[in-house]
């Protein structure tokens, strides 16, 4: 800064000023430091990743010494805490499966028709309000809407089917479904939005009703970035955690009916949590195990979402 | 078809009407179809909001905020565990913010178009989608027995400052992203240099649109159960984290910075905890807290939608 101050008189030379610039090497050195700093800030999120896969498959491979990975994907119980220990990770993989199927049952149907209808339906005065209301619903804390499942919907659920347990993976899927629908809801809305309107000026020149133009033209146009959507849905159905600890129960249980209770991957590494498992333990590391498992399941369904997104992107 | 329509006119304009009304009553009964799943949404944050404040009413008295958990539901209070969360979102806010904001200028300002350029942007993408339990393992290997810092404020913090980093780095990058390339030019050609550039003018040009990434991130942030049950949080804490230079017996004070080392518990824990109690008395407790932490997280939301509002209002470049 100084540098401006000495060099206020006039100096007709150009080649003057900036050998004065020049030589302020301080001001060059403190720039490359801050853009130094700087990198190293953003270089955090690739060290988180590293750290997660580090951490994951550090404790895994200890885990797979004791466990061969054979038993671990095809034994059918889950047991690791007794003497008897089974380690079947398709008894945790089945109760994830079902409550996400749940979700998704109600996330998908119920994200897509709110995007069609803010998008090519509603006038803008609606769309601003409804907008901030799904942005809230998207922001309650998960452990809230595990209250919800348990507390309110088991209960309202049970006069329906009175046979329903206390845990179910039913009404925590029903309310984590309620919970995924501001996600696809949005994501559906960005991509329809996206397709131009000259696409739909031409349907309905042709003399297409509103809804024949969303289902026929805009739909078709936007589908990768409603797959995409509803990719993003299932990789949050699937790493859910608390609603599915509170309302689904945490017994582990190898079934594909959604009236039962069942523990999933998520609520499983929850429940060890909550004990006092010494670290270095079998029982510590199968949280690990399990916690890599999540995180292939969802790392393919991202390579999926973003494969299918390259591979029905239409050019506009 | 032309013949047709010169035999019998009439005939053909009916079926064209009603093919009209047709599709008419069914864009109608779409919308009204889109308005109920909207009524939905709308329908469950009442009714959640209402429940807990109805059940929860008795026990939303100044106690309440004043007592630690207990045994008997009727003096357990919250005490502990919104000074808890205070504290973690405070290490929380001071790592994710300055890291975040420093991401995003280095990837809008500085970066080159390069391959670890394009690591960095894959990665904070694929951040964004993974299932947060799992930075509570992240933590748990690293945070807590790598490192040492134990079950404590600071490795809360720093795992929710990872969780909501992507979250803070995107907003950062979108507000700056909006600022014309001729506010650049114009500080650069009076001679700033590139980070007084960032400093003086980039910066607080985004400032609007950071703060609303980094409330929303908070907001995310304080109502994260998993990642802190997974590092191990105990649930029930009747103490208060050392306040620095006080006394903590035999004649020792507590640092400055003792309290990022404290065990501790949050709101969500506690809910957690008073949920899956058998004893419906405890029911009430967790409706309390239910309803203090929503109203905690919808205030947070609600501040962060009416800034980015007011925002798209005012600034015109």
């Amino acid at each position: 800064m100084n540098a401006y101050a000495m060099s206020a008189s006039p100096v007709p030379d150009t080649h003057v000023v900036s050998d004065r610039l020049s030589k302020n090497a301080m001001r060059h050195a403190s720039e490359r430091v801050i853009e130094a700093l700087l990198f190293a800030a953003a270089a955090v999120s690739v060290l988180t990743t590293v750290g997660i896969v580090y951490v994951l498959v550090s404790e895994s491979i200890q885990f797979f010494a004791s466990v061969s990975i054979v038993d671990f994907l095809t034994d059918t119980q889950w047991t690791p805490l007794f003497d008897d220990a089974h380690f079947g990770i398709m008894v945790l993989v089945s109760g994830t499966v079902v409550s996400s199927a749940v979700a998704l049952a109600v996330a998908i149907p119920m994200g897509t028709v709110i995007a069609i209808y803010l998008s090519e339906f509603a006038n803008p005065k609606v769309r601003e309000l409804a907008k901030p209301i799904l942005e809230l619903l998207g922001g309650i804390p998960t452990i809230v809407f595990g209250y919800f499942a348990l507390l309110i919907v088991t209960p309202l659920l049970q006069k329906i089917f009175p046979e329903l347990p206390g845990f179910s993976l039913l009404s925590a899927g029903l309310v984590m479904g309620i919970m995924i629908v501001p996600y696809v809801a949005s994501l559906s809305e960005d991509a329809m939005r996206a397709v131009p309107m000259s696409l739909r000026e031409g349907s309905y020149a042709m003399g297409s009703t509103r809804l024949h133009t969303a289902l026929h033209v805009v739909v078709p146009a936007a589908f990768s970035g409603l797959a995409a959507s509803y990719i993003l849905g299932i990789s949050r159905a699937v790493g859910e955690t608390m609603i599915l600890a509170v309302a689904a129960g945490m017994q582990p249980n190898l079934t594909w009916n959604p009236m039962e209770p069942a523990a999933t991957i998520t609520s499983y590494i929850v429940q060890v949590a909550l004990g006092d498992l010494p670290h270095g333990s079998i029982g510590y590391q199968t949280i690990f195990a399990a916690g890599l498992t999540l995180l292939l399941i969802t790392l393919i369904f991202n390579i999926l979402g973003q494969w299918l997104r390259r591979k029905f992107r239409e050019n506009y | 078809m032309s013949s047709d329509q010169s035999t019998n006119p009439t005939f053909n304009q009916e079926k064209i009407r009603a093919l009209i009304a047709r599709g008419k009553l069914k864009d109608t009964l779409f919308a009204a179809l889109g308005i109920i799943c909207l009524g939905i949404g709308l329908v469950v944050i009442f009714a959640l909001v209402a429940d807990m404040a109805i059940k929860g009413f008795d026990r939303l008295n100044l106690d309440f905020f004043t007592n630690f958990a207990s045994r008997r539901a009727t003096q357990a209070g919250i005490l502990s565990a919104w000074v808890g969360s205070l504290l973690v979102m405070l290490v929380t806010a001071l790592t994710a913010v300055p890291l975040g904001v420093a991401a995003g200028l280095y990837l809008e300002e500085y970066a080159k178009r390069n391959w670890i350029t394009e690591i960095i942007e894959i990665n904070i993408t694929n951040l964004a989608a993974v299932p947060s339990i799992v930075y509570g393992l992240l933590a748990l290997g690293i945070f807590v027995y790598t490192f040492g810092f134990g079950q404590s404020i600071l490795s809360a913090g720093l795992t929710l400052a990872l969780l909501i980093l992507p979250i803070v780095i995107v907003a950062t990058r979108e507000a700056i992203r909006a600022i014309p390339a001729m506010i650049r030019e114009g500080s650069m050609a009076v001679g700033a240099t590139r980070w007084q550039t960032c400093r003086y003018h980039i910066v607080p040009y985004a400032m609007p649109g950071i703060l609303t990434g980094v409330i929303i991130g908070l907001a995310r942030a304080i109502g994260e159960t998993a990642p802190i049950i997974t590092i191990g949080a105990l649930t029930f804490i009747a103490f208060l984290p050392p306040v620095p230079f006080t006394e903590i017996g035999e004649g020792a004070r507590a640092g400055l910075f003792d309290w990022v080392m404290s065990p501790f518990t949050v709101m969500p824990i506690q809910i957690f905890n008073w949920t899956s109690r058998p004893d419906p008395a405890f029911e009430v407790n967790a409706a309390a807290a239910g309803f203090v932490l929503m109203a905690m997280v919808l205030t947070m939301n609600a501040v962060a939608i009416w800034l980015r509002y007011k925002l798209r209002k005012n600034i015109k470049w």
